[in-house]
């Protein structure tokens, strides 16, 4: 009790600094969510209205789940919503008359959207039918801040699914990706989140989307599975394996499902791989010369180099995407794990954790900037929550708090989403959430996983 | 009758006299038939007597036998139930009672009967010692697990503790002992960690564990080319609760058979 209030004091005199670095770098990635957008429901003619509720609840989860807008509340919304362009009636032509209402057209001008209590930036709106056994989506976002309908129109667009409601998700996603890109955003649809899970039995590699549908295997070695990474391009998913006896390194092709070929070095531990940006060559720990240490060889094996040499623990080599030449990796060297950096050469080597508690897991952004990582400051041992830390100015932020154990975390594409590994739920699952911390959703509930790793 | 003959042969034998005399002489006349025997007073029968009736040994062990034997006068007839029937007065018989049997002698004579009893016990034979195996075979497993014992370490640590060299110490004279019974054999070291590092980093400590353990046996001369060493890191616990009497039941070199 006395500790946590002295930790509680110390957590305290700390957060005006926390909090105005998060802020300061939370406004970068979020851009402090300054956007507002207006999403009332779209309606489906006909048969179509039977797949809006799947169509409408995936078109708000991916705008929400993108971190860059604000959604205005439904209940702020005029009476009417327009469907088409055509339902807009022009400002100006009304101010002209003279006979429209001063204010208030019940939906059908910009300014509905755009002034009081709506106060959006953009509206996005359409409707979907069914035309010759296919869904069509009718699209459209409109910057409402406009002063003519002609120039407010950003989005228009058609998008095409089968007429069920995978089709209706579908056109949802595409239409939600086309809204993000608009803000600058990277859209999460099309990309892959890759885990570990025990669901069959055995720990085997899975992936699946980023809102946690489509779950499939891709290994199945009935062993023991772990620790996976994914090449630039994603074709390649390369992860520890024990199906041959001691723990090493297998790569399969993503597509096929195929074993590539991998020399693994006479060792007892071959583990955590990791490719570097260009996709030729992997980094991983070996404990060959008897200590796991960092080696780098090319993507079968050979031309094989050690980049680390300590009598110390070093596993989990993580290439900067952005560079390639610098790495970061977990490291016994100065006593419980913490989080370093070194040259691809081994030169230069870092200590980027301050020594405190255990630290691991770590992970680059897309921009090579900052890693997440897992870290027990603050706690007991093992009571790991996930940070990321700004690589240049060691200044970190905590993301999860008091909420089981958090571990293995990874950045989305869009750089401002992470997946990780949490016991919050009693055990281990994988979630998604804001680099800010907010926003977490539960993405998988079959067996035990972990491990995710986020892929393009 | 018997008198009656006396007096045929003796009429005979005086006519014969008589006949020789007659042409001679006079006979005398014939002496008076002897008189009548004294009349012989019996005294009254006396009852039979065992002397003794015994069974030696009085307690067998089934299919073993006993022999009774009795003594018994005054008897005009002595028999002993239970199968025996009419015996000697003074005899013995084998017997081979399959159960405790009392037999009961019976004797009787003109002056009455008596009875004794001989009861023979008969326990039941220890168990039969089961059927000799070709070879006492233990099998390597069994020879493992009866005789090496896992050495346990400190969180985040390789180092052989106190109690763990103890531990491998005897592991080496068991191994020993393994290998010379079975010489083919391979034996691996399994090295585990607690749950409270992280997994990729627990697999290399793990690693760490199994090789330090192997190190100290081969140094007490166990051949190292026959232990194999695995890190199972966190992946294979051997207790799933979450304090410190599970975490050190997890920190520990296991010795197995095989991977």
């Amino acid at each position: 009790m006395k500790r946590a209030l002295l930790f509680a004091a110390a957590l305290a005199g700390m957060l005006p600094l926390v909090v105005a670095q998060q802020a300061d770098i939370l406004g970068r990635i979020t851009r402090e969510r300054a956007t507002t957008i207006a999403l009332p429901e779209l309606r489906g003619s006909g048969a179509a209205q039977a797949f809006m509720n799947a169509f409408n609840e995936t078109l708000y989860n991916d705008v929400d789940a993108s971190g860059l807008f604000k959604i205005v509340p439904k209940t702020m919304y005029p009476l009417q919503v327009p469907q088409r362009p055509e339902d807009f009636r022009e400002q100006a032509a009304q101010t002209s008359t003279r006979a429209a209402p001063p204010a208030g057209g019940g939906g059908n001008l910009l300014s509905d959207w755009s002034s009081p209590p709506v106060s959006a930036n953009y509206l996005a709106f359409g409707y979907t039918a069914v035309q010759s056994n296919v869904l069509v989506l009718y699209g459209w976002l409109f910057n409402v801040g406009q002063p003519t309908v002609a120039k407010a129109q950003v989005i228009g667009k058609r998008y095409f699914g089968s007429p069920d409601e995978a089709g209706a998700k579908k056109t949802a996603h595409e239409f939600a990706a086309d809204i993000i890109a608009q803000l600058g955003g990277t859209s999460l649809l099309g990309t892959k989140i890759y885990f570990v899970s025990n669901r069959t039995g055995h720990k085997e590699i899975w992936v699946m989307e980023p809102d946690g549908s489509n779950q499939r295997q891709i290994s199945h070695l009935n062993s023991l599975s772990i620790f996976p990474a994914v090449s630039p391009d994603g074709t390649k998913i390369a992860f520890t394996s024990f199906a041959h006896g001691n723990p090493a390194i297998f790569i399969l092709s993503t597509d096929t499902g195929r074993r590539l070929p991998f020399y693994n070095q006479v060792a007892s531990v071959n583990e955590t791989p990791d490719f570097t940006p260009d996709g030729k060559q992997l980094l991983y720990a070996s404990s060959a010369s008897g200590w796991a240490q960092i080696y780098i060889a090319n993507l079968d094996g050979s031309n094989l180099r050690r980049i680390s040499s300590t009598r110390a623990l070093e596993v989990e080599p993580k290439v900067n995407p952005k560079t390639g030449t610098d790495l970061v990796f977990v490291s016994g060297r100065t006593g419980p794990q913490q989080i370093f950096r070194m040259n691809i050469d081994g030169a230069d080597v870092q200590r980027l954790t301050n020594g405190e508690g255990e630290a691991s897991n770590p992970a680059w952004n897309p921009n090579g900037e900052r890693i997440a990582f897992s870290w027990t400051r603050g706690f007991a041992t093992g009571n790991f929550n996930i940070f990321w830390m700004d690589v240049a100015s060691r200044n970190y932020v905590q993301l999860t708090h008091d909420a089981g154990r958090n571990e293995n975390p990874t950045w989305a594409p869009d750089g401002i989403h992470l997946a990780f590994q949490s016991t919050r739920s009693g055990t281990e699952q994988i979630w998604t959430m804001l680099a800010d911390g907010s926003q977490v959703r539960r993405l998988t509930t079959a067996g035990r996983n972990w491990t995710p790793v986020w892929a393009k | 009758m018997l008198n009656k003959r006396k007096i045929t042969t003796l009429g005979v034998c005086l006519m014969l006299g008589m006949f020789a005399a007659g042409c001679k002489k006079k006979v005398p006349p014939p002496a008076p038939p002897p008189p009548p025997p004294p009349a012989v007073v019996t005294p009254p029968p006396a009852a039979p007597s065992i002397v003794e009736f015994v069974a030696e040994p009085s307690s067998i062990e089934r299919g073993q036998s006993s022999t009774l034997r009795w003594n018994v006068t005054d008897a005009s007839s002595v028999s002993i139930d239970n199968g025996i029937g009419v015996v000697q007065a003074n005899a013995s018989r084998r017997v081979f009672p399959g159960a405790s049997t009392t037999y009961t002698l019976t004797a009787t004579g003109p002056g009455g009967s008596k009875t004794a009893t001989a009861t023979v016990n008969v326990t039941e034979p220890p168990a039969p010692p089961p059927p000799p195996t070709a070879a006492p075979k233990v099998t390597l497993e069994q020879m493992l697990s009866g005789s090496v014992v896992d050495a346990y370490f400190d969180y985040d640590k390789n180092d052989i503790r106190e109690d763990a060299r103890a531990a491998l110490t005897k592991d080496a004279d068991a191994l020993k002992a393994i290998f010379a019974s079975f010489p083919d054999a391979s034996i691996t070291v399994e090295g585990h960690c607690d749950e409270r590092g992280s997994a990729e980093y627990n697999l290399a400590l793990g690693d760490r564990r199994a090789a330090s353990a192997k190190e100290f046996l081969t140094q007490l001369g166990v051949p190292g080319d026959k232990l194999k060493t695995i890190s199972y890191g966190k992946e294979r616990p051997q207790c799933t609760d979450h304090d410190e009497a599970c975490w050190q039941k997890n920190r520990r070199a296991h010795f197995s058979t095989g991977q």
